[in-house]
Parts: C-alpha cells; structure tokens; sequence
C-alpha cells in the first residue's frame, strides 16, 4: 500500500517537472518561460519530498521532516529568484510576446 | 539603549525550530544548542531586522498558508493543461495589483505568493510602493484575476500584518 501511494507521489512529482521543463523549452518569450521553473518547483518538487518524507519515516522507524525545510527554503528563495529575474528582464528590455497584454514600456 | 534578551522572538522560535528540522533531531543536547543559536543570531543581525514583526492574527495565517496550498494546487493542474493542450492559444500579459499593503513584509510575502502559485510572477513594485507589476501566463479575465489576488492573498495579508 505504502509502494502504491509513494509511487503515484514520485509520478506525478515527475510529471509536473516534466510539463514545467516542456513550458520551459516551448513557450515563447522569457517572461513565459519563467511560469515553467516557478510551476515545477513547487508541485514537483512538494510531491517527491513528501514522498521521501514518508518514505524514511517508514521504513526507518524514525520520523524524517527535514524534507519540510528543502520546501521552505524552497519556498523562498523560488519566487525571489523568479522575481530578480524578472525585474532585470524588465529593465535591460528583454523582447516581449507580440500577444502580450498591456505591453510594458518598451 | 538596553538590549533585549530575545529581540525577535519570533525569528528565535523560527531559528530553533529550523536547528532541530535541520538536525532532523529532537535530543536534549540539540534542543540547548538550537536554543542558544536562537538567542545570538538575533542579536548579531538585529540591526537588519529594522521593523518589529508582529503577527496579529495567528489563525489567519495557518489558514492564509491553508489556502495558498491550495491555490498553488489548482493553479498547478490549470497551468500544466494551458502548456500541454492551448500553447498557441495563450494570452499572455502584464497586470498592474494596486496594493492596499503598506508593511513592507506584507507586500514581500504578498509578492512571494504570487509568484509561487502558477501561472503568475512578480516582476516589480512601483516605486511609491502602491502597486505591483505582475506577468501572467494566459489572462482570461484582466479584472477578475487582480480581484482574486486581492481577496484571497491581501485581505488576509492585511488583516495579518498591519
């Protein structure tokens, strides 16, 4: 039971990654490829860390939550980089998407 | 003027809960040396920590974090279906959140929940700090979207924070 619940964790883990990498690779301007990573860091990632953390708490008798730190520094430091990024896309005029709304000064 | 024992005493408490989280312990020894690492870093970095934090509502942030999980889960499942089946189709687009906010760890954390939940980033504050500038993938509704960061992101915010 315990394999079942983990495995379906670690797949969908693997399969939100995998569709912010495809957002990554496939969209196209930077301010769009910058959803992908924000997107993949957080389900991704939260879904294989509650999987480990389940997983040493189990089989090793001993609860393990230092996952519950990975996904708080995570946490933070995730969208702050994603904002710094944007921030200097902004400023040295990265090329925006002619669909995009409300275009930013450029 | 006279130093506190415990300036922060809420980034003490953090500190000593990351120390054993870090650790991945709760034995005696670890708990005394979390604890005396809570009392010093405070000390060391008051001078960064300008603002006194105060949490005046502490059931309106378990829930405020409740609801951001939440969100971040259905943003995830919406994202992922806007990239896999309406690539071409996306509307992308910038949004201007004019905030209510003023306390400057209420807009960051408003700002870092934006960014967090898919779909939308933060890009920049105005410089008089009233409004933040967002980018989002696809924009159905220009007006709705803002109304629903405000609702459920800043009110509880607010009602935290200032």
């Amino acid at each position: 039971m315990l394999d079942i619940i983990l495995s379906i964790l670690i797949i969908l883990g693997g399969f939100f990654t995998l569709v912010g990498s495809l957002g990554l690779f496939k969209l196209p301007d930077f301010y769009m490829r910058l959803h992908g990573p924000t997107k993949a860091s957080t389900l991704g990632v939260g879904a294989v860390l509650i999987a480990s953390a389940m997983y040493f708490s189990f089989k090793t008798g001993e609860i393990s939550l230092h996952e519950v730190l990975v996904t708080l520094f995570l946490f933070i430091t995730a969208p702050v980089s994603a904002h710094l990024m944007a921030k200097a896309a902004l400023h040295i005029k990265v090329r925006q998407d002619k669909r995009t709304l409300n275009k930013s000064d450029q | 003027m006279r130093r506190k024992a415990f300036p922060h005493p809420l980034l003490s408490v953090a500190l000593w809960l990351i120390w054993l989280l870090l650790n991945n312990t709760a034995s005696f020894g670890h708990m005394i040396l979390g604890a005396l690492l809570a009392t010093f870093i405070p000390w060391f970095t008051a001078s960064f920590w300008q603002e006194k934090v105060q949490i005046h509502r502490p059931w309106l942030l378990v829930k405020f974090v409740a609801v951001v999980i939440y969100e971040i889960l259905v943003a995830n499942v919406v994202v992922a279906k806007l990239i896999l089946t309406r690539q071409d189709k996306l509307q992308p687009g910038f949004l201007y959140v004019p905030l209510d906010l003023k306390s400057p760890i209420a807009i960051g954390l408003l700002a870092n929940t934006i960014s967090l939940t898919p779909g939308t980033v933060t890009c920049d504050l105005s410089e008089d700090q009233q409004s933040l500038l967002i980018h989002a993938l696809h924009i159905d509704d220009a007006e709705a979207t803002v109304a629903d960061i405000k609702n459920q992101f800043e009110k509880p915010l607010k009602e935290i924070f200032d």
